[in-house]
């Protein structure tokens, strides 16, 4: 009775997630096994298995090039964005500068306004960025990335900064007291303490830009330098019922650079902070 | 917590004894200079060549405020947020402004250019076929891609052997020989994959202009209407009809009121804005909408909130067996590419052929009536939406020391009192900033309606204003959808969304402040 009532109902909760959490994947699985590979004829559970789709999506498709687009422009925008998320969380958590609280409202007030209006503006500003530099414009990885890590200092900061409050001031004091330096402080004691929180940070980071659509679709406008969601989205803008097992494939190929980034981040995520280091 | 004990000051008064790393510190920060010179230098040469004047100066300033800045030991917290700002202001608060700016403007299809070029326009529009017309051999090219970069005609005198090249902007003539260089002639099959576009281009002449005939001739047409400058007007030149020119709307009107299709920019001042306050069409549904969003917004974020803390505290504990299986599996929703999945949500929603009708053996039309279907928007976004909170969450309550729990159980408080009274509001410091930023994103949530119900259902009588719209979704709908792009007036519509939440954010700011004091 005690178990159940301390460890039964955790199981209880997981399990019935689960299904729930399972249950469209499972679909998606079963469509792109599925040989005849049209909306219509897909089950929840696999009727036949056949990497018809898979082939297809290959041979009809730059379904690779995309594929290396899309891993090459999230991991160097989600690295480079905790980092600048991070630099900027210290200083609004740890440091009393005038501006501070008018800076942290804007940053949260900047990125409510609707973005995808902004779209018009930034098309014609890229515009003159490809003329003048055609190696960060329309088409490129850099021009994208760039855009991307305008919106660094979004919803990160805000997330990272909640963390830092947690940390005890006590540790930089002392620190500072010692001799460190303002750099070290940061680099040594604090980084190394919100690491758990970095890795869900990066995650989170990765996500977004793999799943990011709306401005992607403006600016990559050659086949080849097309990401997954640009690229996949076209499959079935036209041809909906037929391309659907085609789209599921790819839907689960796409699925796999976020399962390994989790999984490499895993160790941070379910690490936490280290017991003693807080104790300080 | 005052400022002496935490800023800058405390450095200074007590200065480092020595600083073992300073050394290692220098090495990392010159190259790092250096390198920001060097793109710096990289940038301005192409600034230099085309004579922009004002984007070198800003060049020069920021790379010469960031050199100053990281070479001082002053402005430590400068230093930690200059990198983001410098991003934040090129990619995000331009664009923003820019955009905002055009709310008070006309700007959208129809009223794109300047009036010059609106006048270019209506006079190769009105371009006809004369007898006489002369003749040219064509060739159909792009400067970019086959299939989407901008076209240009290439266009050969038949006596001269002239070559020239036309685009939007006029009639060039190339030096001799030197065709082939910049760009690509589309073969038969590109060019009759572009039919449309082709016909439709027109390469303007001090007389008219010169348009395609097939795929291989071009014949410079007369324009059947011209501006004339004395009466600030368009004359067509058979009928004699003539359109005077409103500076107010940006358009040549006829005196029985009939506007050319063709305007320009202006400024009108605050009518986009009352447009939305007075324009029945516009005002009459909002209201309706407004409270549907607030719905939304708060039963997704706290929907999925409470989902996904539910599952932390549930595996936040030693004793469960297996955490790292259910850890895998649960975020894996996550993982999945979320535009797509919409669209497979959407067709698991399908009447006919859906899966959820499929498996419960019900005939439900999810989208057709409105509790369904904003039912079923909801339950789509907890389905995206709790992994986040669950990863979230448990890194918050990885973070909290254990010690406090198991003091508070040893001084014989029951877990519920210790959830609510110790663990969760530690949660909320590290969360609640968090959770105003996933309601203001869920409430301009544009894909989680566009890529699912489109809106619907729709009344019988509005066509334009569904059940599940968004604010969001509803000024697309208005804006581009339709009757052709209008951005002044999409513009003037976000600023109310923005508006709206910026206040509830506001508020929800001033909590997090309480909270932030709680805890420091």
């Amino acid at each position: 009775m005690t178990w159940l009532k301390q460890v039964g109902w955790r199981h209880l909760v997981g399990v019935l997630m689960l299904v729930f959490a399972l249950a469209p994947i499972l679909f998606v699985v079963s469509a792109a096994l599925n040989p005849l590979g049209t909306l219509s004829s897909s089950e929840l559970v696999p009727t036949g298995a056949s990497a018809g789709n898979f082939t297809r999506l290959f041979s009809e498709t730059q379904f690779g090039r995309w594929f290396l687009n899309s891993l090459v422009i999230a991991l160097a925008s989600s690295g480079a964005s905790v980092f600048i998320s991070a630099l900027a969380a210290y200083a609004f958590s740890r440091r009393r500068f005038r501006g501070r609280r008018v800076g942290l409202l804007s940053v949260l007030l900047i990125q409510m306004f609707p973005q995808f209006l902004a779209i018009v503006a930034i098309f014609l500003i890229f515009s003159t960025v490809t003329d003048l530099w055609p190696g960060i414009g329309f088409n490129t990885w850099w021009g994208l990335i760039l855009l991307y890590l305008g919106g660094a200092l979004g919803v990160n900061t805000w997330l990272m900064k909640g963390f830092f409050d947690t940390l005890p001031r006590e540790l930089d004091e002392s620190a500072t007291v010692d001799g460190a330096s303002h750099a070290q402080v940061f680099f040594r004691i604090l980084l190394p303490l919100v690491a758990p929180i970095l890795a869900v940070t990066a995650l989170l980071a990765f996500i977004g830009t793999i799943n990011e659509f709306l401005i992607a679709n403006v600016f990559l406008t050659d086949q080849g330098s097309k990401t997954l969601a640009v690229g996949l989205f076209g499959l079935v803008a036209g041809e909906r019922n037929n391309n659907f097992g085609v789209f599921c494939a790819g839907t689960l190929l796409t699925a796999i650079p976020t399962v390994f980034v989790f999984q490499l981040l895993q160790r941070y995520i379910t690490d936490g902070l280290t017991a003693g280091a807080v104790k300080g | 917590m005052t400022a002496t004990k935490l800023g800058g000051p405390v450095v200074q008064a007590r200065p480092a004894p020595e600083e073992p790393s300073g050394r290692k510190g220098q090495l990392v920060k010159i190259p790092l200079l250096g390198l920001t010179v060097a793109i710096a230098i990289w940038a301005a040469f192409p600034l230099i060549d085309n004579e922009a004047w004002i984007g070198l100066a800003i060049l020069v300033a920021t790379t010469g405020g960031l050199v100053h800045l990281y070479s001082t030991p002053r402005h430590i917290p400068l230093k930690y947020l200059a990198p983001g700002t410098i991003l934040l202001l090129l990619f995000q608060v331009f664009p923003v402004l820019y955009t905002a700016s055009t709310a008070f403007t006309n700007f959208g299809d129809g009223h794109r250019g300047s009036k010059q070029e609106a006048v270019v326009a209506i006079q190769t529009a009105s371009v006809t076929r004369v007898p006489g017309s002369q003749q040219y051999a064509l060739r159909i090219a792009t400067t970019g891609d086959p299939a989407t970069g901008p076209l240009v005609f290439l266009i050969t005198d038949p006596v001269t052997k002239q070559v020239s090249v036309g685009d939007a902007d006029g009639l060039k003539a190339i030096p001799d020989g030197d065709v082939a260089s910049g760009y690509t002639v589309l073969s038969f099959g590109q060019a009759g994959e572009r039919s449309a576009e082709i016909t439709a281009f027109a390469v303007p002449t001090p007389g008219g202009a010169i348009r395609s005939s097939g795929l291989t001739r071009a014949y410079e047409g007369r324009a059947g209407r011209a501006y004339d400058e004395n009466c600030d007007c368009i004359r067509d030149t058979t009928t004699g009809q003539t359109w005077t020119a409103d500076e107010n709307v940006g358009a040549f009107v006829a005196d029985n009121g009939e506007r050319l299709a063709q305007g320009w920019k202006v400024t009108v001042g605050l009518s986009n804005f009352t447009r939305v306050l007075t324009d029945s069409a516009v005002s009459g549904p909002f209201l309706r909408t407004l409270v549907w969003n607030f719905g939304f917004a708060v039963a997704s974020t706290g929907g999925t909130f409470v989902l996904g803390l539910l599952l932390a505290m549930a595996l936040h504990s030693d004793q469960v067996r297996g955490r790292l299986f259910y850890r895998v599996l649960l975020v894996l929703p996550y993982a999945m590419p979320s535009f797509a999945m919409l669209l497979v949500w959407r067709d698991m929603f399908n009447t006919d052929f859906g899966l959820i009708n499929n498996l419960f053996g019900s005939h439900v039309d999810w989208f057709g009536g409105s509790a369904s279907a904003r039912l079923a928007v909801i339950l789509v976004q907890l389905w995206l939406g709790y992994p986040y909170m669950f990863l979230v969450a448990t890194g918050a309550l990885q973070a909290i020391p254990r010690e406090l729990s198991e003091a508070s159980r040893i001084d014989g408080a029951s877990p519920w009192a210790g959830f609510r009274r110790i663990t969760l509001p530690l949660l909320m410091v590290a969360l609640t900033p968090l959770l105003i930023s996933s309601f203001a994103f869920n409430f301009n949530n544009f894909n989680a309606i566009y890529l699912t119900t489109e809106g619907a259902p729709f009344p019988a009588d509005n066509p334009g204003n569904g059940a599940t719209d968004l604010l969001i979704t509803y000024t697309y709908r208005i804006a581009f959808g339709g009757a052709g792009a209008n951005y002044g007036f999409a513009a003037a519509i976000s600023i109310f969304i923005f508006l709206i939440v910026a206040v509830v954010s506001a508020i929800s700011f001033r909590r997090t402040r309480h909270l932030e004091e709680v805890h420091s």
